[in-house]
């Protein structure tokens, strides 16, 4: 009996160890990130390196924030993932409410056609998006970056299923009452389900914030660039100050951590129907 | 009840404007434009209607390089990625503390840039300065050119891919494991079953499913690796103008940009899709086969 005692508390120590292992893990590059963006340029390319600054310097941010136009990458970012966020919500919204209540002709077909769409690789598309983005001659523009980022299949299907949900009663009800669909949509069935169109909303603004190959390849000046690909630049205008590099890299990760650590709950919601798609 | 009209089209009109736009048309024009010799895509001219480009694709020693990365990718992280996540997703899903914290950790890379993180990894697989190397020095073990030498950067990119894809897996397991219906484990548990017998017995039978999915989700995902290797090698697809961590996205997209091949970047992309569409109806297969059956049945 007692050994087998002795055998339950090992393995629950064991089950800590992989636990604790596996986080340090997953932390390892943000720990090292910060503790990396404090030192100073004659510490950081210490061998063997040393794990905690000896000296804390804050100065590295203050420095790589104006090192490269960083607070104009900033508010780029913050413009372009912020409209496409609302935007991306009200066309979400308002086909996810076609899809869910209306009945038109074709529906099913276009239902099943959106969804197809999800196969198809986004890297497909590069060439004749950047060819009609040229021609339309927004080249370098904010709307080149956002227009096209528009509309989301993943999004409209998440919203459909959740406004499906809705009871028809209260639909039929509000019909009743001379409610207009356009009224009902946003005094209802917007408020019935803000958590999910709230999820929409972060995963929107986390995955407009991360991107890097399109903001890449339709802008070209500086003043348009956003903070990923400033970041790259960055980069290789930096050289070999890396406490630098790291502290622009805190710039770009830090807000989404804020975000992820007050939002979570949210984001989870998300992730777990991202999971359940397939 | 309800009557058909077409308001609905009115509420569906922005984002099929948009669609047809920036996916349909695009998607048509990809399957063309992969036909046409010499194709430039600013002035719209070429020189011919052939499957010159496919031929050009599949000649390339960069474009098999790619496939044959993709594979190496495939069969180390995939599986790496499946039994880790696999694991610390039982962890997490048993009786321990701080299981919100934990969790909460674990999904944090799901959501943060791989660009920024990729400059992080960079910089810890920095051959001079790196963390990692300073661990292996410690130890006795003398320091690998991560990111300088070739034959290191399919190394580098895995380990990276690897920590990369953990949260997304941890995430769907643990949802899948929190479904499993907690009588099954009671019924083992008076049995007293052991341990390692429910995980097989009940677990992974239960997980099957979703297990499946991670593999062909993480195969999909491994055809389009693209902003990992260019975090890592700083916008490059291996060290000193070696493309020996090349992906196939990373081909498509050099070609198109860089070298302004658009026929080839196009076939090259067509080849792209098909894979994707070939793994995406094995995934759907098992869930057709079912509902054929149950069809059956009735």
């Amino acid at each position: 009996m007692k050994s087998r005692k002795a055998v339950t508390v090992l393995v629950e120590i064991v089950k800590y160890v992989v636990l604790i292992a596996g986080a340090l893990f997953t932390l390892l590059p943000f720990v090292w990130m910060v503790l990396s963006s404090l030192k100073s340029g004659g510490e950081i390319i210490m061998i063997p390196p040393t794990l905690f600054p000896k000296k804390v310097l804050f100065s590295n941010y203050v420095e790589a924030w104006t090192a490269a136009p960083f607070p104009r990458y900033f508010l780029n970012t913050v413009l372009v993932a912020g409209i496409t966020t609302v935007g991306v919500l009200l066309t979400s919204i308002l086909s996810a409410f076609a899809f869910a209540r209306l009945d038109f002709p074709g529906k099913k077909i276009v239902f099943s056609l959106f969804m197809a769409t999800l196969m198809i690789p986004g890297e497909m598309l590069l060439i004749t998006n950047f060819v009609t983005i040229t021609k339309l001659g927004w080249m370098d523009t904010y709307q080149a970056m956002i227009v096209p980022w528009l509309a989301n299949v993943f999004y409209t299907y998440l919203l459909t299923q959740f406004f499906s949900s809705v009871p028809d009663a209260l639909y039929l009800a509000a019909k009743v009452d001379k409610c207009s669909d356009l009224k009902f949509l946003f005094k209802i069935m917007v408020p019935m389900n803000k958590n999910a169109i709230t999820t929409v909303a972060i995963l929107s603004f986390i995955g407009s914030w991360n991107s890097f190959l399109w903001p890449l390849l339709v802008t070209n000046s500086k003043e348009m660039r956003v903070l990923s690909y400033g970041l790259v630049r960055f980069q290789s205008e930096a050289g070999a100050q890396y406490q630098l590099i790291m502290a622009a890299s805190c710039i770009l990760v830090l807000p989404i951590v804020v975000v992820y650590l007050i939002l979570r709950k949210y984001i989870l919601e998300g992730m777990a129907y991202t999971g359940v798609k397939g | 009840m309800k009557k058909k009209s077409f308001k609905g089209y009115i509420y569906l009109a922005p984002v099929l404007i948009i669609m047809l736009v920036f996916t349909a048309y695009p998607l048509v024009r990809a399957f063309i434009m992969s036909f046409y010799e010499d194709y430039n895509a600013v002035n719209g001219t070429y020189s011919g209607i052939n499957i010159e480009n496919y031929r050009a694709l599949f000649a390339s020693s960069d474009f098999r390089t790619a496939l044959a990365n993709t594979t190496i990718y495939v069969l180390f992280v995939v599986p790496l990625s499946v039994i880790i996540s696999l694991l610390i997703a039982n962890l997490l899903n048993s009786h321990i503390k701080f299981q919100g914290l934990f969790q909460t950790l674990y999904f944090l890379p799901y959501v943060t840039s791989v660009i920024a993180i990729g400059v992080v990894w960079r910089w810890i697989l920095h051959s001079q300065y790196g963390l990692l190397n300073g661990i292996l020095n410690f130890f006795g073990i003398e320091s690998i050119g991560w990111l300088t030498d070739r034959r290191y950067s399919m190394a580098s990119l895995i380990i990276f891919a690897v920590w990369k894809s953990l949260a997304f897996n941890i995430m769907i397991f643990l949802a899948a494991l929190q479904g499993i219906s907690p009588d099954l484990y009671s019924a083992a548990r008076v049995d007293s079953t052991p341990r390692w017998r429910v995980f097989f017995r009940i677990t992974v039978p239960a997980m099957g499913p979703i297990i499946a999915y991670a593999f062909i989700m993480g195969i999909i995902n491994a055809f389009k690796v693209y902003n990992e290797v260019y975090a890592l090698f700083n916008g490059a697809a291996g060290p000193n103008g070696y493309n020996s961590a090349i992906t196939i996205v990373f081909y498509i997209y050099d070609q198109f940009y860089n070298n302004k091949k658009y026929g080839i970047a196009a076939a090259g992309s067509v080849v792209l899709f098909l894979l994707i569409m070939v793994f995406t109806m094995i995934q759907k297969l098992p869930a057709k086969i079912r509902a054929r059956k149950e069809a059956a049945q009735k």
